[in-house]
């Protein structure tokens, strides 16, 4: 098989808690945040990998750790073979952020709103030395308008980006990522904000940038229906671990993991026919604190199959239970 | 025959900017029954929202009611005074579940004085009888009754939502609005909250309209779907007819537009442009622009909702 595109190996993003004057007085101990704990994964050219997970599940910050807008406190993470935990002068940090970019959820927030469409995308252009004279650039800059269909490019460069729609600006911040003609995207819940119909076509876009232009992507997002739209593959995350991981519609049809359950049993679904219908849900309680995580099994007390003596004093270890299929869970196939 | 609890006819409400008239709620009625789930669905800016505080009768400023009426129990609440509204009509008759359950709630008192307050001044209660009262709607909701002494920060975000819809619920009132009751909150927390109102709905009889703009969310509850564009219903019926054989393309395009969990989707729809500028609305059918079937009569005449089927309607020149 293929070298990965990008290989995660044990990453960890610990972020300290600020202490009192007395507590550090007292010398009590610095407590963290234990926001990304542990995690692994590949991913291979032209795949979309989607990280699924609740809010404060660190999916976010494996995100902002791949793309170096955060420093790992252990761990490493290789771009086609190089050691990112190496790149460190800003030459290095530079070109590494050419071959890596990302897309952000909020295109209301992602855009300066004093920059025209044509600054928004000259940018990164100035930034990495792209283009000579001003008219190599605006070609560059009308390329990636039309591929991503804002187009015609000429109606829309000298706009600002409160005259876009909601769906032309995250066109636009999907244009600036493309324009380095980067190896590897991040995108960062890029639908999660827009509206069921733009959704649509953002996740359609996406799709068709990856089959034409190769790109290859870290889906972060919390939305399973569009992960199994959209990615090739799925990892669960719970409280900073991966918990399962697999090709996207394995996961969906055959969970192993109890977490992945719940959160399937949870989505809901256009069909209202169920409307009286209670779900039943299997999980308890809510996400504990990251700053102390539970002993054992990290989802041991909300899991509705949790045995004593067992998920509440050993920690897990991610197996392969079927070909290409993991799961963090030392009951998978005992409940 | 379960007996109609909310009548809205030929609705109007415009808002009166500087730039011209909104038209964001136009000509629009729909009755709601007893124990029933309406679910109010379309894209951001087609006036649902809008619609959901007009129907609290407090259109949100600069917006006006121009026309229409609205029967609350068979009250009419259009041209009330507002002091009237406030004392017998909002909350008491009507109330509202607010998007956005992490702002709703003022930090700085406890939960138990901002649920009482309306029950000290709406019903005169003493404040015994008022906490215990809001205990009781507490744990209701699934939560512990010691959650009145807790502030906003204390709590979870989908504690919090429950707060709100103790709330809502405080003075038993005939209608409530929920708008958007479950967004920004976590996938999990979102399912036991629809639970929830589920089991209100069952227990209680509850009436309620619920907005959002998540076809597959509104399924979860809704017995009857209206779909809004452009400040009007352009379809309304039976869930199952709207999800199973809806008729206006616009339902269709927003039903193909939804990833499906369990399915295998080629190619996900979705509408092309983007929804008009609700000051100057196209001539004719207001989604004719975006509509891939749109003939001469779309262009000129605008349709109006016709019966299609039992319990249902849509407002298309195609039907």
């Amino acid at each position: 098989m293929a070298e990965p595109i990008l290989k995660v190996e044990n990453l960890k993003k610990y972020f300290p808690l600020k202490r009192g004057l007395l507590a550090s007085l007292r010398g009590e101990p610095e407590r963290f945040v234990h926001a990304v704990d542990g995690v692994n994964f590949e991913i291979y050219k032209q795949q979309v990998f989607a990280l699924v997970g609740e809010s404060g599940c660190g999916k976010s910050t494996t995100g902002r750790l791949i793309v170096k807008l955060l420093e790992p406190t252990d761990g490493k993470i290789y771009l086609e073979g190089q050691d990112v935990t190496e790149v460190r002068t800003k030459e290095e940090v530079l070109a590494y952020r050419r071959k890596v970019q990302m897309i952000f959820q909020d295109p209301f927030a992602s855009l300066n709103p004093r920059f025209r469409i044509f600054d928004v995308l000259e940018e990164p252009l100035l930034i990495h030395g792209i283009g000579e004279t001003r008219a190599e650039r605006e070609e560059l800059i009308y390329k990636a308008l039309e591929m991503v269909k804002v187009t015609p490019p000429e109606d829309y460069v000298s706009r600002f980006p409160h005259m876009l729609s909601g769906g032309q600006r995250q066109r636009v911040a999907i244009a600036r990522a493309l324009i380095l003609n980067p190896t590897f995207i991040v995108a960062d819940e890029p639908v999660s904000m827009l509206d069921v119909s733009i959704r649509a076509e953002i996740l359609e876009l996406m799709k068709d940038l990856k089959d034409r232009m190769g790109v290859t992507y870290l889906y972060i997002t919390h939305d399973l229906s569009t992960a199994r739209y959209f990615a090739d593959w799925i990892a669960v995350m719970y409280l900073g671990r991966i918990v399962e991981m697999g090709p996207a519609k394995r996961i969906i049809d055959n969970p192993l993991h109890p977490y992945t359950r719940a959160l399937l049993a949870a989505v809901p679904e256009p069909k209202p026919e169920r409307r009286n219908v209670i779900k039943e849900l299997p999980i308890r309680g809510e996400v504990p604190s990251a700053v102390e995580i539970p002993p054992g099994c990290r989802f041991h007390p909300r899991c509705i199959y949790a045995q004593k003596g067992l998920c509440d004093v050993e920690q897990p270890k991610l197996v392969e239970y079927e070909h290409n299929h993991w799961a963090e869970c030392h009951l998978v196939g005992k409940f | 025959m379960a007996k109609t609890v909310l009548e809205v006819k030929n609705l109007k409400m415009y808002y009166f900017t500087s730039k011209g008239v909104v038209k964001a709620v136009d000509d629009v009625s729909f009755d709601l029954k007893k124990g029933e789930v309406m679910g109010l669905a379309g894209e951001s800016g087609c006036g649902k929202s809008s619609l959901g505080f007009t129907l609290l009768g407090m259109p949100t400023p600069p917006g006006k009611i121009v026309d229409g009426s609205i029967k609350v129990d068979g009250r009419e609440i259009v041209g009330l005074p507002e002091d009237v509204l406030r004392k017998e009509v909002r909350w008491e008759k009507i109330s509202m579940i607010f998007q956005g359950a992490m702002n709703a709630l003022n930090p700085v008192f406890t939960v138990g004085y901002q649920m009482t307050e309306p029950l000290i001044y709406h019903k005169g209660m003493k404040q015994e009888e008022a906490l215990d009262r809001a205990q009781k709607y507490l744990e209701l909701v699934g939560l512990d009754p010691e959650v009145v002494y807790r502030y906003p920060h204390e709590l979870s975000g989908g504690m919090k939502q429950r707060v709100i819809i103790a709330m809502a619920l405080l003075m038993e009132p005939s209608v409530v609005i929920a708008d958007e009751p479950t967004t920004a909150l976590d996938v999990v927390v979102q399912a036991q909250i629809i639970n929830l109102m589920k089991r209100l709905k069952k227990e209680l009889g509850l009436s309620m309209i619920f907005i959002t703009h998540d076809l597959s969310i509104l399924a979860e509850i809704s017995d009857k779907v209206a779909i809004m564009y452009a400040g009007k219903i352009v379809e309304i019926g039976d869930s199952e007819k709207i999800y199973y054989e809806p008729a206006h393309p616009y339902t269709q395009k927003l039903l193909a537009a939804i990833p499906r969990l369990h399915e295998d989707v080629e190619k996900l729809e979705f509408i092309p442009g983007q929804p008009p500028n609700l000051i100057n609305p196209p001539k004719g059918c207001r989604f004719h622009p975006r509509c891939p079937y749109a003939m001469d009569v779309c262009r000129e005449q605008e349709p109006e909702l016709k019966e299609i089927d039992k319990d249902h309607y849509a407002a298309c020149w195609l039907l």
